[in-house]
């Protein structure tokens, strides 16, 4: 089973320089605890004690997160999850 | 169609059906073109709102001076604003923004502050703060936390929306300062039971996302997550693609952003679509493609594009 998941340039620090990583789990919170098993520290900076970071937003195949269970949301086989901190972005 | 003045001509937008784009006679795509606006942008109503709010309790009077962390449209809206009731206006603006929003600030006559372009809007918001705190007379209307900035698409575009489409399913804009997904949203969800709000958000190039930590990380003051059924994240490549759509499909000539937003919409009416239910989809369109061309968006191919936009702030 391989879930892509790409990582934000401010944590391949912990993914050896690496911007995308496989993983597995049938939840995100599997996912990200796979993940950590490999490449060590990497859930703490994602999560803590309320669950997903403040300025960490996820998204599933481009949907956030947040409104499909957030640390619950199921996965599958071939999902691509994104990483990417929260940023007040572009022109406005 | 008559008014008084420039600001009274701000919103009172038009609401387009886009027949080519939508998938079926139960699914309906309807484009809100807020660049019929005195300034060709959904700011115009912002702008106006934040203003009168500051006047009405006294943070601004004669010979103020309004200080903006915008790279564009909102400073363009303040520029019109501030000219038309008196005030000097300075706006702090990424580096990396398109040539044209500049130069149509500068010919309103504002000043503007550049910020490096590594951390993006971030950073133009920091530079902002630190100025306002060493300038107090300086007034910063801030639209990312300014509650007149909800409040603009709560009493205006929600209720223009509601009037056109009474039967409207979905609205879906860009999330930016989040003030028009809060103030629709929350108009919408008051008069329509089940409508969907979404926000169709751009996913830029990586050196907008390069923090030196993510405690500098950002979420505007004005954002109520309970407010939205769901949030979209779109490339530039498809921003870009389906920018390019709306102008062969349906004629109309778009800023990069309602390609975002257009992203989102179709994945909705397919989703509508695909399980045979009706739905009436409503995108805002911020703008239109003008301030944009200088970034090649619209010529040559869709990868010669998608690449030169890569370090840009699009939308």
């Amino acid at each position: 089973m391989a879930i892509e998941v790409r990582i934000p340039t401010i944590l391949r620090s912990y993914t050896g320089g690496q911007k995308s990583v496989e993983g597995s789990g049938a939840t995100l919170d599997e996912l990200f605890a796979d993940l950590n098993g490999r490449y060590d520290g990497l859930r703490e900076r994602l999560i803590d004690d309320a669950g997903l970071r403040r300025f960490i937003n996820v998204y599933l195949n481009d949907e956030d997160v947040r409104f499909l269970g957030g640390l619950s949301a199921p996965v599958r086989d071939g999902d691509t999850v994104t990483v990417l901190p929260a940023v007040a972005g572009g022109a406005r | 169609m008559r008014y008084e003045s420039l600001l009274d001509a701000v919103g009172g937008t038009p609401l387009i059906g886009l027949p080519r784009l939508s998938p079926g006679p139960g699914v309906r795509l309807w484009a809100k073109l807020e660049d019929r606006n005195p300034t060709g942008s959904v700011k115009d109503r912002i702008a106006a709102y934040m203003v009168a709010a500051a006047e009405k309790d006294g943070r601004l009077g004669p010979g103020s001076t309004i200080l903006e962390p915008t790279s564009g449209n909102t400073g363009i809206s303040l520029a019109m604003v501030a000219r038309v009731r008196g005030y000097q206006l300075i706006c702090v603006m990424p580096e990396n923004t398109s040539a044209e929003r500049r130069m149509l600030l500068e010919a309103y006559g504002a000043q503007i502050v550049l910020s490096p372009a590594a951390g993006g809007s971030n950073e133009a918001v920091r530079v902002a703060k630190d100025m306002a705190v060493e300038h107090s007379d300086w007034v910063m209307l801030y639209q990312y936390g300014n509650e007149a900035n909800a409040r603009a698409h709560y009493e205006t575009t929600g209720p223009e929306l509601l009037a056109d489409l009474p039967e409207i399913t979905h609205f879906v804009a860009g999330l930016g300062t989040t003030g028009t997904v809060m103030g629709t949203g929350r108009f919408l969800r008051e008069h329509v039971p089940g409508v969907q709000i979404v926000a169709a958000e751009p996913r830029y190039g990586e050196l907008v996302y390069g923090l030196r930590n993510l405690s500098e990380g950002f979420v505007p003051e004005l954002y109520d997550e309970s407010v939205l059924t769901s949030r979209f994240s779109v490339s530039s490549a498809d921003a870009l693609r389906r920018t390019r759509e709306l102008l062969e499909a349906e004629g109309l000539f778009a800023g990069i952003s309602s390609g975002c937003v257009l992203h989102a919409a179709l994945g909705l009416a397919a989703k509508a679509q695909t399980s045979g239910q009706r739905a009436d989809i409503a995108l805002l369109i911020a703008d239109a493609g003008w301030k944009y061309l200088s970034t090649g968006a619209y010529g040559g191919t869709l990868a010669e594009a998608a690449a030169r936009l890569e370090g840009q702030l699009w939308a």
